[in-house]
């Protein structure tokens, strides 16, 4: 059952990243890419992370990528245009990106083999634990992360309003 | 039925992932499906650290992603600010047309 | 310090403190403002040293040293310190310093009543006092050294004062340039001594010396020989005196107060300060008394044929100076410092009466077109008599005691000594020809131009004439032995307990070769004034009229080879090939770089997305190579993961 769910949301998760490099208009890159955060999600509860499942869903899945959305709707941009673009990109990015999976999947595999297996009657990091971490030892961070996300919303209106200081 | 799947599979799937989050970053041309890149790169690197948090029964693994997220939902607040604002001065979101910091 | 109420750092301070009001403020204050501000500071400086004077002459115990003045270079055991020190030699210095100086500041309201810059002049002359009197006071050689150049500074200044004229200008940057050449000297022997001392300050340097194992000759040579070079720069001494002539570009007062009565003998007085050093060394003390003799004889041959007043002054100046390295070479320093005392009340005499004669005449130097000024300007006429026969050395004019001494001291010094008291002799003799030739020239006969309207000067001006004329009548009477007396624990007492008849034979012969003197210019100038200047002599005269031409050797000797040096070597191969040659290779360096920099700098987002991967996938493989390729630590670091 776990192999099987697996597999199924990885494909998902495979091919929507796919999908996102393949569409050529972001309105359905954007779309690709919930498919691929909703796949996570799922691949996150199999890990009995029920708690980052849900959060991925409301925060990744709904609140970013509608942002997203809106944004690409707001601009109005079309489909990509056919651009020359960098010789570098090409000559020297995608060898990289070959290098960065090879030494990856070399390193994962080699050490893979250690490592433990994965199933569904691992049991569940029930979100009670997790709050027990976040709100005692690190209640600090966490306080200041809504700081920084005060900081991020003041810099956004900052940087969208236009610049004749109209709001 | 109570199958089990190894864990380095799940860190295959997140290497594949942030490659291919990797690629889309040098070959997509809009501003906006480069900044969508950035985001499943992220949650590959997300993937990665709740397989190691199960692996380890680690809580922090999973509240590092927690992290993570609020960081990306900053960073998206502001990248598309920033996103925004590009596109009102030079009226496209293409890349290769936004490259004035070369003489 | 052993006295709190002596103020020490107050006589500089003053002056100093007059100099920024005036040199800040006097362009807008009004002249009789700037005059009293002029006047008062350094009367104040004047007042604080008699003070001094008094208490010591109440039997205040010298030397007074400040210990706890504020420290200035402080590194390792090296301790610099902004101390002054009050000794006999600095009291006599300061007593002529700031008295001379106050005469002729009050002597310049006159003098300069109708020039342009009046406050810029009365700023520099206080800026003058505040480095003079620093030099003197100070402690240490480093301290010394700034008052040096401050004087330096000064006397650039005052020199160049009359700025829209250019030959005032020229002589200005050549009195400084020559200085510099001796600062060098100086500076060299400032580093020698803190080298070899560890230390700067006088006293301890003393110290250091009295013990019995002390330097070696050769350093101690060295170290004087540079102090020398120094000396012979500020105090226009033979081969740096070339600049002192020209100084004569400056306003009178200026001439008779740096350069003749106080920064002049700076030279002196260093000699007489360091005095330990050259004792330890024959072959620095025989260069100094060789190059004090030939300056003195040397420079007295050039005065007795020049035409303009002053030119004859400066050079008699130099040659006084002569008669002072004279003195310090044959260790006789006390003498040094007593003529240097005595030569400053007359020689500024000398200068403010010339002043007196050149304002009177509306600004005319040349000898040729006076004559006959004794009925027109009396006051001036009889000071200038008595400083006439104060230089040349009359009994009982101040300059008798103090040449008289001075002879003595070389007559005693073996058989070097007899011929330096022999080229001294004649120097005397000459020294009583030109200043009497002077004196007739100016005074008597009859007036040699045809319009002149010759005026006595104002009172403010004869004033000071008088003081310095009673001083320079009454100046020697102290006598040599007991000012010596005075000096001893400073300067050390010259070893010349001569036989009583020698000495007065001594002094019968100098003033028998002033009389001598007198003689020939009067029977040449005496009677017919001008007409009589001989044709005779003509290529002796021609040579002395060219002063040697030493100035023209010096521009073909070294000015012309540094001028060629600097157009063509440093010109070509300095400015061309170095600092255009690296700056080119500079930019092309950093031009070619740029070039193949800027590749990368393409402005486009997926190059810099491109680089960023491959660095990250260089970076990868620089750190798990080893793991991967299971060469080295692959086992410990996953099993340091898997734990």
């Amino acid at each position: 059952m776990h192999l099987v769910l697996f597999l199924i949301f990885a494909i998902f998760a495979l091919a929507g990243a796919v999908n996102l490099l393949l569409q050529k208009h972001p309105i359905n890159s954007a779309l690709s890419l919930i498919v691929v955060m909703s796949s996570l999600a799922v691949l996150y509860l199999l890990l009995g992370a029920e708690f980052l499942a849900m959060a991925q869903i409301i925060v990744y899945a709904g609140a970013i990528m509608v942002l997203f959305t809106f944004v690409v709707m707001l601009l109005n941009e079309g489909r990509e245009e056919k651009t020359w673009g960098s010789r570098t990109a090409k000559t020297l990015g995608f060898p990289a990106a070959a290098v960065l999976l090879a030494i990856f999947a070399a390193t994962i595999l080699r050490a893979g083999r250690h490592y433990g297996t994965i199933s569904l009657s691992d049991g569940v990091t029930t979100t009670q634990e997790l709050s027990k971490v976040l709100f005692r030892d690190l209640l600090l961070p966490f306080e200041l992360t809504s700081v920084l996300i005060l900081i991020a919303i003041l810099g956004a209106v900052a940087l969208a309003r236009k610049d004749n200081g109209e709001a | 039925m109570n199958t089990t799947v190894p864990a380095e599979w799940y860190l295959i799937l997140s290497a594949a992932l942030f490659t291919l989050g990797v690629v889309g970053f040098l070959i997509k041309r809009s501003l906006i499906s480069i900044f969508m890149s950035i985001e499943l790169m992220l949650n590959a690197v997300n993937l990665s650290f709740v397989t190691f948090a199960h692996e380890w029964h680690a809580v922090k693994g999973q509240i590092f992603v927690f992290f993570v997220m609020m960081v990306a939902a900053a960073e998206a607040a502001v990248g598309l600010a920033i996103i925004i604002s590009i596109f009102r001065a030079r009226g496209t979101l293409t890349v290769d047309q936004i490259d004035l910091m070369k003489l | 310090m052993n006295d709190p109420m002596l103020f020490l750092p107050l006589i500089p301070l003053l002056p100093f403190l007059g100099f920024l009001l005036n040199g800040l403020l006097g362009s807008r204050l009004p002249k009789a403002l700037v005059s009293a501000i002029a006047l008062v500071f350094p009367l104040a400086s004047f007042a604080l040293v008699a003070r001094a004077a008094w208490m010591v002459h109440a039997g205040l115990a010298l030397p007074v040293v400040e210990h706890d003045a504020p420290a200035w270079i402080v590194s390792g055991a090296m301790h610099i310190g902004f101390g002054l020190a009050l000794d006999q030699l600095t009291l006599v210095m300061l007593l002529v310093i700031t008295g001379v100086g106050f005469l002729i500041h009050l002597y310049s309201v006159g003098y300069m009543e109708h020039e342009t810059g009046y406050w810029r002049y009365f700023a520099y002359l206080n800026l003058f006092l505040f480095f003079m009197t620093t030099l003197v006071l100070a402690a240490n050689f480093l301290l010394m050294f700034v008052g040096w150049e401050g004087v330096g500074l000064a006397s650039y200044l005052l020199i160049g004062f009359y700025i829209d004229r250019k030959s005032a200008g020229d002589a200005g940057k050549k009195a400084f340039v020559v200085n510099r050449v001796g600062d060098f000297g100086f500076l060299i022997a400032i580093f020698l001594l803190l080298g070899n001392f560890g230390t700067l300050n006088f006293s301890e340097i003393a110290a250091h010396l009295a013990a019995p194992a002390g330097l070696s000759g050769g350093t101690i040579t060295l170290i004087c020989l540079c102090l020398l070079l120094g000396a012979t720069g500020k105090s226009a001494q033979i081969p740096l005196y070339i600049w002192l002539p020209d100084a004569m570009e400056g306003p009178t007062p200026v001439s008779a107060l740096i350069h003749a009565a106080t920064m002049v003998t700076a030279g002196v007085y260093m000699i007489a300060r360091a005095h330990a050093l050259f004792d330890l060394s024959p072959t620095a003390l025989m260069v100094v008394a060789v190059i004090g003799a030939a300056t003195a004889f040397f420079a007295a041959t050039v005065a007795m044929v020049q035409t303009d007043i002053k030119r004859v002054l400066a050079y008699s100046t130099i040659s006084q100076l002569g008669y002072m390295f004279l003195a310090c070479g044959v260790g006789a320093y006390s003498a040094a410092v007593f003529h240097l005392m005595t030569h400053a009340f007359f020689k500024a005499l000398l200068f403010l009466a010339a002043g007196s004669v050149i304002h009177g005449l509306s600004g005319e130097q040349d000898m040729r077109r006076m004559g006959g000024l004794r009925k027109e300007m009396p006051v001036t006429f009889w000071t200038m008599t008595a400083a006439v026969l104060a230089i040349s050395g009359f009994f009982p004019f101040a300059g008798f005691f103090s040449k008289d001494a001075i002879l003595a001291a070389a007559f005693h010094q073996g058989a070097v000594g007899k011929a330096l008291w022999t080229v001294g002799l004649i120097t005397a003799l000459m020294t009583s020809f030109y200043m009497f030739r002077l004196w007739y020239l100016t005074f008597m006969g009859k007036s040699r131009t045809e319009s002149r309207h010759a005026h006595e000067s104002p009172w403010i001006m004869l004033t000071p004439l008088m003081i310095l004329a009673a001083l320079s009548v009454s100046g020697g009477w102290v006598g040599m032995d007991r000012f010596g007396a005075f000096l001893a624990p400073v300067t050390g007492t010259p070893a010349n307990a001569g036989d009583a008849h020698v000495e007065l034979m001594l002094s019968v012969l100098a003033v028998l070769v002033a009389a001598a003197g007198w003689f020939v210019a009067h029977s040449i100038y005496g009677r017919s004034g001008s007409q009589s200047m001989t044709e005779s002599l003509a290529s002796p005269r021609r040579v002395l009229e060219n002063k040697y031409w030493v100035d023209e050797l010096y521009v073909a000797c070294v000015v012309r080879p540094i001028e060629w040096i600097a157009r063509y070597v440093l010109g070509w191969i300095g400015e061309l090939v170095l600092v255009r040659g690296s700056a080119w290779l500079m930019a092309g360096i950093a031009g070619l770089c740029g070039e193949w920099l800027r590749r990368w700098q393409s402005g486009n987002l997926r190059s810099y997305a491109a680089w960023l991967a491959a660095a990250a996938a260089v970076l990868l493989i620089f750190v798990l190579a080893g793991t991967l390729l299971g060469v080295g630590g692959f086992a410990q670091t996953i099993s340091w993961a898997v734990r």
